[in-house]
């Protein structure tokens, strides 16, 4: 999220602001909040934090790089339209994440400063990640035998792959 | 109804408990964002999508694998009245944004409402645990032994790269928004406060506050997170919040006792008048009694007060809020009708409890 004043860095205060009843938000950086020497600049106008994680994604104003090739203007899976998404901020289904991908890294890179997760991970789905992997390296092993004409011992990593994949579809 | 007991109680039976530095922290709070690949997120749902990730989600409670919570208690949105969905809101059990939605949302609570499931949120699931005082860590521990629970039943969506997939690209990775709550006034009073905001901000935190028209925070409490969800492992981001928020406690509870020995006589006096006030006042505005409230608190953390009972402003905090009142109160109230029945039962509970 960018900081409201400079327009710059991100915003790491966030404060809620009430007037007779009314709620604001505002997200400043913390060298805007030390220059002005205080937390609390003047009132603003109301936005969502929405809003301004839009305002980051730049998607109306032309971008001589990012426009070489454009990508998909739509997710296939749910409909969400890019427009959409710079609009609200939010993505409508997971598949969005590899639809808009080429743009999303950029984000991402400003949001947290990393593109890659390091975390926790399901043990379901990291499950079928590691026989993938495994799916991966047999292939690669098996195309080396075929390319050193050891067909035999290729013909049992191709049994091997298929057992893996047929695990993988259940 | 049980769903009754949540609604009309102002204190979270979590609050009750005196949780380790809960003379600084008010709570600890570990949210995790998770939802099923299959289905479009929340925003993106028809109203059979929607219901189908209720009822999938639900179905892990209703067949008992949240058993270690002991009985918990499903609520589906459509069963509250508006001011019942406003008091979940000020007790932090929903946010405003699933009260206001219509999208088959649902709520599953632990009975001392430590763990709250709020379904069809941002995202399909959101597991949140609050801890009362200083138990961030064991927050997290809570939070993801129910992940774990619904991992066995759904499929998540993850992704070998981005982690877990969220609606916000904001909470993408581990899907963890982790935060102490902090009453810190003599930070405030003693001007040290800025200072340590900034500081705090450097080591990719965020820092909330609530402000009202004047220059001090409303009721000098401030909620420290992680900003950052992606690239840094769960324990990272824990351990980062942990030892920052330490730090915050002690110069806290530093500054408290300069403030004892340096300025006694003037500390008990701005004490002193707030409990005065709040116990005299015939009017009193939302800004006001939680900075009276907070000059309380403060009063009987030092020893200045040995007459109030702690457990009694927790509870005014929260109970003196627009939707509590509403209810204690009976109907619908102008904004002065408020002001009114807030001096009221802030003083009724301070005579009858002191
Ligand atoms: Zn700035
Ligand atoms: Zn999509």
């Amino acid at each position: 999220m960018q900081c409201q004043e400079c327009d710059k860095r991100l915003a790491t205060l966030h404060f809620t602001k009430i007037v007779n009843g009314e709620k604001t938000e505002l997200h400043i950086c913390e060298s805007c909040a030390r220059e002005k020497g205080e937390l609390i600049p003047g009132t603003s106008s109301g936005f969502s934090i929405h809003n301004l994680l839009s305002g980051l994604l730049d998607l109306e104003s032309p971008n001589p790089n990012s426009m070489a090739k454009p990508p998909a203007a739509k997710c296939d899976t749910c409909g969400l339209t890019y427009t959409q998404f710079s609009k609200i901020g939010r993505f409508g289904c997971s598949h969005c994440y590899k639809q808009f991908a080429e743009r999303l890294d950029p984000l991402l890179k400003r949001v947290h400063g990393n593109t890659v997760h390091v975390g926790k991970v399901p043990k379901r789905a990291g499950g079928r990640l590691k026989t993938k992997r495994e799916i991966d390296r047999l292939k690669k092993e098996m195309q080396g035998r075929i390319e050193r004409e050891d067909f035999e011992s290729a013909a049992e990593l191709r049994d091997r792959i298929r057992e893996l994949e047929k695990e993988m579809s259940c | 109804m049980s769903k009754r007991k949540f609604v009309k109680q102002a204190l979270s039976q979590w609050m009750n408990g005196v949780g380790p530095d809960s003379d600084v922290v008010i709570s600890s709070r570990v949210r995790i964002a998770r939802n099923i690949r299959s289905l479009p997120f929340p925003m993106m749902s028809d109203p059979s999508q929607s219901l189908t990730v209720m009822e999938q989600l639900l179905g892990v409670a209703e067949n008992g694998r949240l058993n270690g919570l002991g009985k918990v208690e499903q609520v589906r949105l459509t069963e509250l009245t508006e001011l019942e969905k406003l008091v979940l809101v000020e007790k932090h059990l929903i946010s405003p944004s699933l009260a206001n939605e219509s999208r088959n949302g649902a709520l599953i609570l632990s009975p001392n409402e430590d763990i709250s499931v709020m379904i069809n949120e941002e995202d399909h699931l959101r597991i949140q645990c609050l801890c009362s005082g200083f138990q961030v860590r064991e927050a997290w521990d809570a939070a993801s032994k129910i992940d774990d629970i619904f991992e066995e039943q759904v499929d998540y969506a993850f992704d070998e790269k981005h982690g877990y997939l969220t609606s916000c690209p904001t909470n993408v990775g581990t899907g963890i928004r982790a935060s102490v709550m902090m009453h810190l006034p003599a930070l405030v009073i003693t001007g040290q406060i800025n200072r340590i905001l900034s500081a705090v901000t450097q080591v990719g935190l965020a820092v909330r506050g609530l402000y009202g028209e004047g220059s001090e925070a409303t009721g000098n409490l401030f909620q420290v997170s992680n900003q950052i969800t992606l690239g840094q492992s769960e324990q990272e981001i824990i351990e980062n919040l942990f030892q920052v928020a330490r730090q915050m406690i002690e110069h806290e509870k530093s500054a408290r006792s300069k403030l004892l020995t340096e300025s006694r006589t003037r500390v008990e006096d701005r004490v002193r008048r707030s409990y005065g006030i709040l116990s005299h006042a015939i009017i009193i505005d939302s800004k006001e009694a939680s900075q009276r409230l907070s000059d309380m608190r403060l009063g009987v953390h030092l020893g200045l007060l040995p007459e109030v009972n702690e457990l009694v402003l927790n509870e005014l905090l929260v109970s003196t809020q627009p939707g509590f009142l509403q209810q204690a109160f009976g109907e619908a109230m102008s904004p002065e009708d408020r002001d009114r029945s807030r001096a009221e039962l802030i003083r009724s509970r301070l005579v009858t409890t002191s």
